[in-house]
């Protein structure tokens, strides 16, 4: 299934999506990714960890240096997701130069045929993009991009006029991880980005009570990340945790 | 949109969204104030006032004898603060200041740009906060020190290789959280447009300098010009008034370190011109120390301040077209030079310096008559490291 179905199908039924992002090769990557889904994860966003992540804050960074201490690397990354069996689409999220290394229209192909369907890098603004988006375009694959608080006029527009699968909405300034607190701009930012599009919020977003209020402030979805890599670094009952969590923000959605 | 800040291939923007339009914003301020004579007239007394510049053009007599040739010493190590690195920071936290904004934040490696972000941020009544790696603060404590006495708050990094490479992203997630009224004063022709492009301008005074300077004293352009390199600012603010001089050769000196080889993590050395391969890191497309799967290598070298995995994209642009040329010096060969310098000519050159002359060591007979050395930084903060390593060389 690619990202705009499965966003028509929850708008049919009313439902918010559940995007939830790990890194791969931190843990048991499979049982996690099952977890999540089993939890009601609609969209599972897979880091491929690279060594110098620089958009991301001190939770994700720690998950990134287990997997690559572990041995992850892209090769691995793309046959480890071929033999993942699951019904929601995937996404890889990684630095421009794992892609730009691997070959661009190798790194998309490669996302074909293990069957993912989106990708985001979080250091590739549309500037630099053009390359990348014409193999994406050619081979169905979407190509997501970020907004930030501070994206504006001109910028905003072509980012929205490129963007595919759903617009990234960064809810606040800095780098990934959790917070209590949701700033007052995702709602200023919501209220500006208008597009077809589906919207998906992220940064920051820890609980189903926050997930509730960008759901009703009109996001189409949520982006969880730095909350389910907690659980994963506590290494304590790992898999029924990382479910619970999956449920308690989904069901807000 | 366009893709702007391209040298050829290298260059360009890779940075998260969140930054956008603070490049933009900041590329605009620039092309503003740059022409703008009253921020010309103020760094201008800046310069001049507080840096002491120019700095002079030394002729090495003793050097000169040995090696057989005119050899000249740019003297960035009398500028204030001990190296090359305030031309930069005092003109980046001028245009800050413009700008309107309160708080500059910068990394460093040596310390050097630390130090002389310090300076300049004391000097101008900005906010200043540094990030250092930790394997780097043990190496640089008197930096850290000068740097806390000026008010500054020094960060010590702990992730990764706990250097300069670990620094810099620290000091961008910093920036990605404070964007609005934080400066990022990057120290080196490196990052994302229009920062190398900032960083060269600033430091092009040393080249402009050292060709009125050799006129006044040769009465023709020099044969060659040697600068270290790490990301490469002292190397760009020499070289770039002789680019369009072709029959002068621009020659870059790389750590070399205890080797140009390299394992999956890391590399025996930080020569990223010479043996790099081409990718992003810190915001541009430019010559990297990578693996096979494109993750970034370790670098190491006896001198904090060239152990950098990157380089300067114009530099990866004029290495290509064979404008310059990438050149190495090991850490023992830098290591005698340092001594051989502080003998022969009674100057202690910081031990990035040490590999640029190293390199006259090497291969003097193929420099010409006339060769300038940027000795880009003193050596009174590597004296601990060159003190551990033994008995003079």
């Amino acid at each position: 299934m690619n990202i705009s179905d499965k966003f028509k199908e929850l708008k049919t039924r009313g439902e918010g999506a559940l995007i939830a992002y790990v890194c791969a090769g931190d843990g048991d990557t499979p049982g996690i990714v099952h977890a999540l889904i089993r939890g009601g994860a609609d969209i599972v966003e897979l880091g491929m960890p690279f060594s110098d992540p620089v958009a991301d804050g001190p939770t994700i960074q720690a998950s990134i240096q287990r997997a690559l201490d572990a041995g992850m690397n892209p090769d691995k990354y793309f046959e480890m997701v071929k033999g993942l069996d699951v019904d929601v689409p995937l996404v890889v999220m990684t630095y421009y130069n794992l892609i730009f290394k691997r070959g661009l229209e190798k790194f998309v192909k490669d996302c074909q045929d293990s069957g993912i369907t989106g990708i985001i890098v979080p250091d590739l603004p549309p500037e630099e993009s053009e390359e990348l988006a014409g193999y994406c375009h050619e081979h169905g694959i979407d190509l997501i991009f970020l907004v930030a608080p501070t994206t504006r006029g001109n910028r905003l527009e072509d980012i929205l006029k490129k963007g595919t699968g759903f617009i990234y909405m960064v809810a606040r300034l800095g780098v990934t991880g959790a917070r209590a607190d949701i700033s007052e701009s995702t709602k200023e930012l919501l209220g500006r980005v208008n597009t077809d599009t589906p919207r998906a919020v992220g940064f920051g977003i820890s609980s189903g009570e926050q997930a509730a209020e960008i759901f009703q402030s009109g996001a189409e979805g949520v982006i969880v990340g730095s909350a389910f890599v907690d659980i994963i670094a506590s290494s304590e009952d790992v898999i029924k945790r990382l479910e619970v969590l999956a449920w308690e923000i989904k069901s807000n959605l | 949109m366009k893709t702007k800040g391209k040298f050829g291939r290298f260059g360009g923007q890779f940075v998260p969204e969140v930054l956008m339009p603070a490049l933009e914003e900041l590329e605009q301020a620039y092309e503003r104030f740059k022409k703008d004579p009253g921020f010309k007239a103020e760094l201008d007394y800046y310069l001049q006032d507080f840096a002491g510049r120019p700095s002079p053009l030394y002729f090495a007599r003793s050097l000169s004898k040995k090696y057989g040739l005119k050899v000249y010493l740019k003297r960035e190590d009398l500028v204030h603060g001990g190296a090359h690195k305030l031309n930069n920071t005092i003109g980046q936290a001028l245009l800050a200041k413009y700008m309107g904004k309160q708080r500059l934040i910068a990394e460093t490696g040596a310390g050097q740009h630390g130090t002389a972000t310090a300076m300049a941020g004391a000097n101008l009544g900005l906010n200043t906060e540094v990030y250092m790696g930790a394997k780097d603060i043990e190496r640089q404590r008197m930096n850290v020190y000068r740097m806390e006495l000026m008010g500054t708050k020094v960060h010590a990094v702990t992730s990764g290789s706990q250097t300069l490479k670990d620094a810099i992203n620290e000091a961008l997630r910093d920036w990605v959280a404070n964007v609005e009224h934080t400066h990022y004063l990057i120290g080196s022709v490196v990052g994302p447009h229009p920062f190398p492009m900032i960083v060269r301008d600033f430091q092009s005074v040393i080249g402009e300098e050292v060709k009125y300077q050799i006129m006044e004293k040769e009465g023709r352009l020099p044969d060659s010009i040697i600068a270290c390199t790490g990301g490469g600012s002292n190397a760009m603010g020499i070289f770039h008034p002789f680019v369009s001089d072709v029959d002068v050769d621009l020659i870059a000196v790389e750590a070399g370190g205890s080797g140009l080889k390299c394992n999956d993590t890391a590399a025996l050395h930080s020569a990223s011109l010479s043996v790099g391969e081409e990718g992003v890191l810190h915001g541009a497309k430019t010559k990297i120390l990578q693996n096979e799967y494109g993750q970034i290598l370790e670098s190491q070298s006896i001198s904090a301040g060239l152990d950098y995995s990157g380089v300067g994209p114009e530099l990866a642009y004029l290495a290509e077209t064979g404008r310059i040329k990438p050149k190495n010096a090991s850490d023992e060969e830098a290591l005698a030079a340092f001594h051989e310098l502080s003998r022969t000519e009674g100057i202690i050159p910081a031990l990035e310096s040490s590999h640029a002359l190293a390199y006259l060591a090497k291969a003097a007979s193929e420099l010409g008559e006339i060769v300038v050395i940027n000795i880009s930084g003193r050596g009174d903060k590597d004296l601990e490291t060159v003190m551990k390593m033994g008995a003079v060389a």
